[in-house]
């Protein structure tokens, strides 16, 4: 058994690093076409509804570790040479647009009917309609699921592990195999994990209670 | 009668108007003009059809035959007369509808200055003068949630009159408030009906409907069963169903 040092643990904070860039670029990424698929998913066109529904449904029904494969591999035999960053980029941005983007149908929907009409009567146009009108308050009935999307998707980040992408559990995998004490390195790496979701979800949870406040 | 609008050109006519949701039928060959600075009050039993009418006007609901014209412009369904159309038409709902995420102020500026492109400077100059009609300047900088009911559809009010429209509909102002606010709402009808405005108001405020109204018209079933002068409209209704309605509604008031 090895000791678990300075060295050890600045290259479990390189994995930390990798982590939540990875949440960060899939979190960005995926709430850009969030947001496009969700404006789509409840647009009055029934072809872009049925895709959009489609696509959520392919990237719901599937497992994200066989969805990190198929872009990791696919994207090879398309004959494009990319790093692994990329690609698990990618796959994280349609995994979280898929997810987000039905959060935030769900929301659009949730505000009431009275809204949109008020700026249609004002002659308010689709733009901004949804700009100024329905998103503002769609996407603060959708924090609570947002933000507990966003600490599965923390999470989920682990998964980029079997690609070859040295992220905190990859990293945790690699000196615990170097040291033999998975149990304190594995524990170490627990512990980073909770530091981060846990404030998240509370906060989560804390919007929920005030906005059920709120609505009473 | 405030005003004789007899000789007033025809603002807004509707010509054999039908409408259906599914297999009911909503509204049944409505044909009604509206002249300039003419003020209707609409009043019929719930599900007569009276919101569905007026809500037709700006196109807040499609009409499967007939015809609508507001302005000298035809409502076909057509984006650019939709447009048209809504920059000339007012509403205000039963249920307020205000932006509850934006200040009374914003709630006032944010059309002229997206629809109009009025500048933020002129759309609150413009805002700040039709809350102080409605006598909510002083709210100006609050959220709808902070008001009362009754402030909260005189808000509404100002933001449709910051569009600064030929017509102005109202698809029963009054009917969510708490008693004691009714009247404010309804003082300020009344004088925005005293300073010209063409309105078409879906009601049951029959002292309203007597104050102001040039025509009252009754529908039931989604037809007009009768129009009047308000004083003959009360005093001596043709239609039985004309009378038993005002029956029920005057032995409320």
């Amino acid at each position: 058994m090895g000791p678990i040092g300075e060295n050890e643990f600045f290259f479990l904070m390189q994995g930390l690093k990798w982590t939540v860039l990875l949440a960060i670029v899939g979190f960005i990424g995926g709430g850009i076409f969030g947001i496009l698929i969700a404006l789509l998913r409840t647009s009055k066109t029934k072809v872009a509804r049925r895709i959009t529904a489609g696509y959520i449904g392919v990237f719901q029904g599937t497992p994200l570790l066989m969805q990190l494969f198929v872009v990791y591999y696919g994207v090879a035999l398309l004959g494009i040479e990319v790093n692994a960053w990329i690609a698990v980029a990618i796959a994280f941005t349609l995994h979280a647009s898929a997810f987000l983007g039905e959060i935030w149908r769900g929301s659009i929907e949730a505000v009431p009917k009275g809204q949109t009409e008020a700026a249609n009567a004002l002659g308010l146009h689709y733009v901004s309609r949804m700009k100024d009108v329905i998103l503002p308050q769609a996407l603060k009935i959708s924090m609570p699921a947002t933000i507990g999307f966003l600490v599965q998707l923390i999470k989920g980040t682990s998964l980029a592990a079997i690609v070859g992408f040295i992220e905190l559990t990859r990293a945790g995998q690699i000196i615990s195999n170097q040291t033999y004490r998975p149990l304190l390195v594995f524990g170490i790496v627990g512990a980073i994990y909770f530091i981060i979701c846990w404030p998240l979800s509370h906060a989560g949870s804390g919007l929920e209670k005030r906005m059920a406040k709120a609505a009473r | 009668m405030l005003n004789s609008a007899n000789d007033q050109p025809t603002l807004i006519s509707l010509e054999d108007v039908q409408k259906w949701y599914g297999a009911f039928h909503a509204l049944k060959s409505i044909s009604l003009s509206v002249r300039k600075g003419e003020k209707i009050v609409l009043c019929g039993p719930s599900g007569s059809g009276k919101s569905t009418l007026i809500r037709c006007i700006n196109a807040l609901e499609t009409i499967e035959e007939g015809k609508i014209v507001v302005e000298g412009q035809v409502l076909d369904g057509s984006t650019k007369s939709i447009d048209a159309i809504r920059r000339e038409v007012g509403m205000v709902f039963q249920s307020f509808n205000l932006f509850p995420h934006m200040t009374v102020l914003q709630n006032c500026t944010l059309a002229p200055m997206r629809v109009r492109g009025t500048s933020r400077t002129d759309a609150e100059r413009l805002a700040r003068k039709y809350l102080e009609r409605v006598r909510v300047l002083d709210q100006a900088e609050k959220y709808p949630a902070q008001l009362s009911g009754g402030q909260q559809q005189r808000v509404a009010i100002a933001r449709a009159l910051c569009m600064e429209p030929k017509v102005m509909l109202f698809d029963e102002p009054t009917s969510a408030l708490d008693p004691e606010m009714v009247k404010e709402v309804l003082d300020t009808m009344i004088g925005l009906a005293r300073d010209g405005m063409t309105m078409i108001c879906v009601t049951h405020e029959m002292g309203f409907a007597r104050q102001v109204a040039d025509r009252v018209i009754f529908m039931a079933s989604g037809e007009i069963v009768e129009e009047a002068e308000p004083e003959v409209f009360f005093k001596s209704p043709k239609h039985q169903r004309t009378k038993t309605f005002l029956g029920e509604i005057l032995a409320h008031h």
